[in-house]
């Protein structure tokens, strides 16, 4: 159970980071008088975190990733998150064996 | 009677996060497998996957690795991977009405994707109480230190997750949860840009400045529409 000293400090660094960009944004809008643009804004924050996001996997890594994406949207239309996903999951597992 | 609600409300964030949990635990593994193969002690791996707590940053970091370790260059790559958390941070503090100051800050501590994507979620079809973020968010923490201390001890044994499909669950459960920010014609066309945007820079640019770029493209398209209305009126 060691600590190197170089190590900890770089995990204090990315500590760092990582709250300053949590914390931040919060912070921001919470001392912010937000007009109806900026409301717009945020409201299109997740759509548009959640679409970035995904876009590798649906349309750079392969068909199966591809395919995969398409029947999840497919899916969520009928059915709830969790059959949804795994229904996902289970269609990308037998593409990709299916494609070796 | 408050009690009830409390437990009720946890339960709830509960269900909501187990798939997840489930899914990053695999995902927790290789990382802590990873992290004692670059050197790092699992005390050292536990301790990153304590405080850094984003996984996406923690892989970064693994590929960066140095001995002795830059805390410069690693730190500097952790502050580009996670440029996202300030959207969501600031889309996320408009739905902590209920929420006490003090609660804000472990709440932002622990934001991570899976869990602010279905603390929005939750959100928009009702309101988002302390209890249900608690629910969702304390139990994707311990599972992701568990699994990466599991890593980190027995890393050695692990296949390739790719077989079993399960790096495919948070793409799928992303779309799920976009399905339902749905809202007509003008998400079409956030979605289209976000979307654009990202596979551009994902091909042209090393590392995670994609989704930023993406984020920034899809907010940029939801004022297109207005704009024309604009002009047209």
């Amino acid at each position: 159970m060691s600590l190197d000293p170089a190590t900890l400090a770089a995990i204090l660094a990315m500590m760092a980071a990582t709250v300053f960009t949590r914390f931040s944004g919060a912070f921001l809008v919470r001392r912010l008088k937000l007009g109806p643009g900026a409301e717009k804004a945020l409201a299109t924050v997740p759509p548009a975190v959640l679409m970035a996001v995904v876009a590798p996997t649906a349309f750079a890594t392969g068909w199966p990733e591809t395919i995969g994406c398409l029947i999840v949207v497919v899916a969520a239309l009928r059915l709830s998150l969790l059959p949804a996903a795994a229904l996902g999951v289970v269609s990308v597992a037998l593409l990709r064996a299916a494609s070796i | 009677m408050k009690d009830y609600a409390f437990r009720r409300e946890a339960i709830d964030g509960f269900r909501a996060i187990l798939p997840l949990i489930i899914a990053a635990a695999p995902i927790g593994f290789v990382f802590g497998a990873v992290a004692t193969g670059n050197g790092l002690s699992p005390l050292e791996t536990v301790l990153m996957s304590a405080l850094v707590f984003a996984g996406g940053s923690q892989f970064v970091a693994m590929d960066l690795w140095t001995h002795p370790a830059s805390w410069t260059a690693l730190g500097f790559a952790a502050l580009l991977v996670n440029l996202r958390h300030v959207l969501m941070g600031a889309s996320l503090e408009r739905s902590l009405g209920l929420f006490r100051p003090w609660q804000k800050l472990p709440t932002l501590f622990v934001m991570a994707d899976e869990n602010w994507a279905l603390a929005e979620a939750r959100a928009r079809t009702t309101v988002l109480t302390p209890a249900y973020y608690l629910g969702l968010a304390l139990p994707f923490y311990l599972g992701w230190l568990v699994s990466s201390l599991a890593g980190a001890l027995f890393g050695a044994l692990i296949g390739d997750i790719a077989v079993y499909g399960l790096d495919f669950a948070f793409p799928a459960v992303f779309i799920v949860l976009l399905t339902g920010f749905w809202k007509g014609r003008e998400t079409g066309l956030v979605l289209a840009a976000s979307g654009l945007a990202a596979l551009t820079v994902h091909t042209l640019v090393p590392g995670a400045w994609y989704i930023a770029a993406g984020a920034l493209a899809g907010i940029g398209a939801a004022f297109l529409p207005l704009a024309q209305k604009e002009q047209a009126a």
